[in-house]
């Protein structure tokens, strides 16, 4: 945290026996890591984009994701921006175990480890509830109309509501007429057909891949997390006389979060 | 072998340990980033939830566009108050600090300019005036 206002002359910071940019193996060829898992995710988000740009139409975030477990519908973008806030939160407890590790104080950096952990397990249980959710489907499915594809719904009067794209919502004896003319059915999400964009199955094909590779991201963090509490509760560091293994799984951790804040973005938000 | 983890005379001075007054320094930063972080994302909810992106008869919202600008400009905030104080990188030496960053942007901003120049001729052959679909 110190350090940017000690002034090193150019020929001694690069005249070898030591960084040049004054940081360790370690932490230097994580940061290289992380650049190109950033590439990573940043081409696949871009491809999204690519998908996305061409397409005619795409299904609206916070009418695909609405619901909140145990609660039901209508609650649009709420869940996912409680998984947004466990998150950040975790990188939270993430930063002050770091910041325990620089004060050497075992206690602290177990303190905010272990909780670390315990937000990084709430963040994947989410995400699989959020697939599961996805791929289940609405709770009636899809319907293709005279219109076009249709959701189909009920109102608290149990009346039939057809959700037809772009904000729009048919009601009465029109959703009644064309819910009987309908010629084909769609319910849930897979990676051949999706009732959320019909015409772009890519849709679901984008969201599998991309939420997948960060969950799986999140889920492989806190085993490394979890790996680093072991050896910080057998006091591995406290006998190194510095933290900094602590840091490094910390710059991973908080790249999931920020890779988060992208995937925020560019499926719920936009 | 020998161990390149071991940090000696304290050469590596983001790494090196400090004491408790300076720990009471950088929690009430860290407090400070995650009220801010909070906040943005409150406020995306909140616009997420109550400006649509079509109006009543399925037009476009005419503020739409500025929303989409409003959510990135938000996001690529977030991600610079995550990747500079989170991850340190503010505090790491400038020589580093665009070792990571300039790389990484000029790649990517090539990369969307040329995957948005490419969808958008695609959109055209697929939706536009004299699209390829029937």
């Amino acid at each position: 945290m110190a350090g940017q206002s000690e002034n090193i002359s150019r020929s001694e910071l690069w005249g070898g026996n030591g960084s040049p940019f004054r940081i360790s193996y370690g932490k230097q060829w994580m940061w290289m890591f992380l650049v190109s898992d950033a590439l990573t995710f940043g081409g696949l988000l871009t491809a999204y984009g690519f998908a996305r740009h061409q397409a005619s139409s795409w299904p609206i975030g916070e009418e695909t994701f609405n619901a909140m477990p145990f609660l039901g519908n209508g609650y649009p973008l709420l869940y996912v921006a409680l998984m947004t806030f466990i998150l950040i939160v975790s990188s939270v407890t993430m930063v002050l175990a770091v910041e325990a590790g620089h004060r050497l104080d075992k206690k602290g950096v177990v303190k905010w480890l272990l909780l670390t952990v315990v937000g990084g397990l709430f963040f994947v249980g989410s995400q699989g509830w959020e697939w599961y959710h996805f791929i289940h489907g609405t709770h009636y499915g899809s319907v293709l109309t005279l219109e076009g594809w249709a959701v189909v719904d009920y109102n608290a009067a149990n009346e039939l509501i057809l959700r037809m794209g772009r904000g729009l919502t048919v009601t009465g004896a029109e959703a009644k007429a064309l819910f009987d003319g309908a010629t084909a059915t769609m319910q849930g999400a897979n990676l051949i057909e999706n009732e959320y964009a019909p015409l772009v199955p890519q849709y679901a094909n984008f969201f599998f891949f991309i939420t997948g590779f960060h969950g799986f991201h999140v889920f492989s963090g806190v085993v490394f997390n979890f790996i680093i509490l072991i050896n910080v509760l057998r006091g591995v560091y406290d006998k190194r006389g510095h933290y900094e293994m602590v840091e490094k799984v910390g710059l991973y951790w908080h790249f999931i979060d920020l890779v988060w804040v992208f995937v925020f973005t560019f499926f719920y938000l936009l | 072998m020998e161990r390149d983890d071991l940090i000696q005379d304290n050469n590596y001075s983001v790494s090196a340990n400090h004491d408790e007054a300076h720990g009471v320094v950088i929690r009430k930063k860290i407090w400070k980033v995650t009220g801010i972080l909070t906040l943005i994302t409150v406020i995306e909810v909140l616009i997420g939830a109550f400006i649509k992106q079509y109006d009543a008869s399925g037009e476009d919202n005419f503020l739409w566009p500025y929303v989409k600008i409003g959510f990135l400009v938000l996001t690529v905030v977030k991600a610079a108050y995550i990747v500079l104080i989170f991850m340190h990188l503010g505090d790491e030496r400038k020589s580093f600090k665009w070792v990571i960053l300039a790389p990484y942007i000029l790649f990517i901003a090539y990369l969307i300019f040329i995957c948005l120049a490419e969808s958008t001729y695609w959109h055209e052959v697929f939706q536009g005036e004299n699209s390829i679909n029937p």
